[in-house]
């Protein structure tokens, strides 16, 4: 397929798409006009479908510069009367929560979708968070897609309930959503408004006490309206039901996909409820479906809460009921759910034969190697590394008095063996605050690591406060003109947009400068002897020091003819240096010893060549 | 071809290879052949030269994850990789993998071991019944280019009798995936792959 025809297929066409890719055509046929994100995965591709075609559908699209600013933006749009539409991943959500929640209050005019990917499991993720606790806290109602079909649809959905009762509404999905691919129907594209207009209205946008305590009152009763609503929404379904089963299941999202299947292949007599509107929990249809059962399984990712609003619901009708959940243990209390997780739950409980396992075999001597994720070949964070070890090295600092503050991006790689320099890495920005702390509380050295994509999202005010609070770190800003780990999305480096329009760049040499940062340097890592130079002036400087590591991403560099290099295997002394302590994936060292480069991985950077000391990498002819 | 029962495909290798590209051909030729299929992909950090999975079904089924023993078919793109889908394997289940390894730098850098691949081979046609090897990139360097190396493995794939799509659609969804210029070379590589196993299939 190509991504064009997400735009370009009719009514009744079926598209094999990605969860993410059927956002996007929901978003197309819900009328939205304005969409924002700052890119995170599990939500990533959204992005990278609507910056391909977002001008050519009318939709005014950007990266913004986090995902903060992403709902800012996008709650302006839905205020002035366009639909709109932000999504990020799940821990984007607790960056903007501040806007979340006052959004909540001012409520919207026009449609707005706020769509989190959560990453149950943390395929890609530091945590995993569940995010309709997030939306019950701002008090939105959220929708739980099972598939790529419920996804798109259910954005237009959302856009229509958030317009009817003119609250912003929350798309929740999961990985196992997100990056499910299935066949999706295709409805009909309706064109966006084009501009908008903010209408004035003292007492709506403007969340001071006086206007706030009336808000609160109103988004109280949208709610309780919306539960109402909720009791007969299409997207709330009894999918099996009958009087003679005795056992319920009530679910939701990825979950009931599981639970499906399951209860298909053994014939289960059980009553189905699955919840797209899961919040605020239709509470009436709930006690219709549970009525005439004994026992109830709740089976949701990744906090009980439907478990809790369910037995809560039981306490206040007084109903003796057996719930099966994560709270007594029957399923997992964390990570994601598989289809093997709920075999066993059914099994536990309704006594039905675990599947015979018909073959069961491990190897004592035979594993496979370790293989975690690694810097590309010829990525130019890895000199950037090197350069700053060998500048330690060189000054005899020792191991344990160097602290390594690392932040999220592709660079947290440098967390592995050889480097381990990742003593700290929590959450975007994380390393400048952390280092600035660090440096009051210790009298150690601190080496941030930040890139040029999350230094523009979290990293500025960490930034002022290190300078102001005259902490002593060497902040080191690996700019390489993308957002790279997440795909390679735009960022204020360069000077394009999400569009791909121009747009002028937001130069970090300037902006660290204007802090005060008083040693500011810009260098090339690729010249790896002037980077090392550079880098121990730095950590000789007392006060705030910022290195500018200026080099673009391999992902940038790889159009055009490359250079291939190979290692002269008469020069070579085979001291490793190229393999232990530089590390390129495209060196290798085979089994009687000697190093080989591959050619199909090698990227041509040519770094290695200085880092050769036999001078045994030639380019091959 | 419709079957009822669904079919189960689990997909494994390294980043990089062509794993979540190759399931996307198939997937989408089971669509056009009118199956129900879904399908389960890995994004972000883990591509970045890690192990990667793509899980996907056809037939009757919602949810794309295979749970234990209930893979139909394992296309191993690395072969060490297979290790980790041990729990994936049943009675039914056709193993095909690449020859070529690749060593990941936990190994150079002496943090954990490569298998030995011939006893690695042996145990593993020990417990699997049907357990084929292509050599898919001298395959991929014959129909011309080495990158061609998934669409040798899908062509191997092709000629399990089992395999519920049809050539011809799987044919049609190389054109629409690929990039114009490669289309020939990547269906001489489909060629090669489908014979090769079909040639081992009927010795056998």
């Amino acid at each position: 397929m190509k991504v064009e025809e997400i735009l370009e297929k009719k009514k009744g066409d079926k598209l094999f798409l990605l969860g993410n890719e059927a956002a996007v055509r929901g978003a197309l046929e819900a009328g939205v006009s304005f969409a924002a994100t700052y890119p995170g995965t599990p939500s990533s591709e959204i992005g990278n479908v609507l910056t391909r075609i977002a001008k050519k559908a009318g939709i005014y699209f950007e990266f913004s510069v986090n995902e903060k600013v992403a709902l800012e933006v996008s709650a302006a749009a839905a205020s002035a009367g366009l639909r709109s539409f932000v999504f990020m991943k799940h821990v984007g959500l607790n960056v903007a929560a501040d806007a979340l929640i006052s959004t909540a209050y001012t409520g919207v005019r026009a449609g707005m979708i706020i769509l989190s990917a959560d990453d149950p499991s943390m395929h890609s993720s530091q945590n995993e968070q569940d995010n309709r606790i997030l939306a019950q806290l701002a008090g939105i109602p959220v929708l739980e897609p099972s598939n790529p079909q419920e996804m798109k649809d259910f954005m237009v959905y959302g856009i229509t309930i958030s317009e009817q009762y003119k609250i912003p509404v929350l798309i929740r999905t999961t990985t196992r959503v997100s990056h499910m691919r299935g066949v999706v129907q295709l409805g009909t594209i309706i064109p966006g408004k084009k501009e908008g207009f903010f209408d004035k209205e003292e007492t709506r946008f403007n969340i001071a006490p006086v206007f706030a305590r009336q808000m609160r009152q109103e988004l109280v009763e949208k709610l309780h309206r919306l539960e109402i609503m909720g009791n007969t929404s299409p997207v709330n379904r009894i999918v099996k039901d009958s009087n003679e089963n005795k056992v319920g299941i009530i679910t939701s999202g990825t979950s009931f996909n599981y639970v499906q299947d399951i209860v298909n292949k053994f014939s289960l007599p059980v009553n189905i409820l699955k919840l797209g509107l899961s919040y605020p929990l239709p509470r009436q249809l709930v006690k219709e479906f549970i009525r005439n059962l004994e026992s109830i399984f709740v089976i949701e990712e990744v906090e009980p809460i439907l478990e809790k609003e369910v037995l809560s619901l039981l306490g206040q009708e007084g109903w003796q009921r057996r719930i099966y959940g994560k709270l007594d243990g029957t399923l997992p209390r964390i990570y994601e759910y598989n289809p093997d997780i709920i075999h066993k739950a059914f099994a536990q409980v309704l006594n039905i034969e675990l599947l015979e396992e018909t073959s069961k075999f491990t190897f004592e001597d035979v594993k496979p190697p370790l293989r975690p994720p690694v810097l590309c070949p010829g990525c130019p964070h890895r000199s950037t590394i090197y350069a700053i070890k060998k500048a330690v090295q060189n000054l005899r600092i020792e191991k344990e008095n160097i602290i390594y503050s690392n932040d999220i991006g592709c660079y947290t790689l440098a967390m592995e063996p050889p480097y381990n320099m990742a003593d700290y890495c929590i959450c975007m920005g994380s390393s400048i605050g952390i280092a600035s702390g660090m440096s009051k509380a210790t009298k150690q050295k601190i080496i941030s690591l930040i890139g040029d994509s999350t230094f523009f999202h979290a990293g500025i005010p960490p930034l002022i406060n290190a300078v102001h609070q005259k902490a002593n770190i060497m902040l080191v800003i690996l700019d390489n003109k993308i957002t790279a780990m997440t795909g390679g999305q735009p960022n204020p480096s360069i000077p394009i947009d999400g569009w791909g329009e121009e747009a002028p760049a937001v130069s970090i040499a300037e902006l660290t400068r204007a802090t005060g940062a008083g040693y500011v340097r810009v260098i090339n890592p690729e010249h790896i002897n002037e980077a090392v130079q550079v880098f121990k002036e730095a950590l000789q400087y007392e006060g705030v020091s910022v290195i500018i590591s200026r080099s673009p991403c391999i992902m940038l560099k790889r159009k055009g003819k490359k250079l291939v290099f190979y290692i002269d295997q008469k020069k070579c002394i085979q001291c490793q240096i190229c393999v232990k302590q530089f590390n390129c994936p495209a060196i290798y060292k085979k089994e009687n010893g000697s190093i080989y480069i591959n050619d199909l991985w090698c990227s041509g950077c040519g770094v290695c060549v200085q880092v050769c000391p036999q001078k045994a990498i030639e380019v091959k002819k | 071809m419709r079957s009822e029962k669904c079919y189960q495909i689990y997909m494994i290798g390294v980043g990089g290879q062509g794993i979540v590209k190759t399931a996307t051909i198939i997937g989408e030729a089971a669509m056009v052949q009118g199956c129900q299929v879904v399908m389960s992909e890995v994004h972000g950090m883990a591509q970045r030269g890690g192990t990667v999975v793509t899980e996907l079904k056809i037939g009757p089924e919602e949810s794309p994850l295979i749970g234990k023993n209930a893979a139909d078919l394992i296309l191993a793109f690395e072969p060490s990789e297979i290790l980790r889908a041990l729990d994936k394997i049943g009675k039914q289940t056709h193993v095909i993998t690449n020859s070529s390894t690749i060593v990941p730098f936990t190994v150079s850098l002496g943090i954990s071991e490569y298998p030995d691949k011939k006893k690695m081979f042996a145990e593993l046609r020990k417990e699997i019944t049907n357990f084929f090897v292509i050599e898919a990139e001298r395959l991929a360097q014959e129909a011309g280019n080495l990158i061609t190396a998934n669409i040798v493995i899908l062509g191997a794939a092709l000629a399990i009798p089992q395999f519920p799509v049809n050539k011809d659609f799987v044919i049609e969804s190389i054109g629409k995936n690929l990039p114009p210029k490669l289309i020939d070379i990547n269906l001489k590589a489909l060629e090669k792959g489908y014979q090769e196993l079909a040639s081992t299939l009927s010795v056998s």
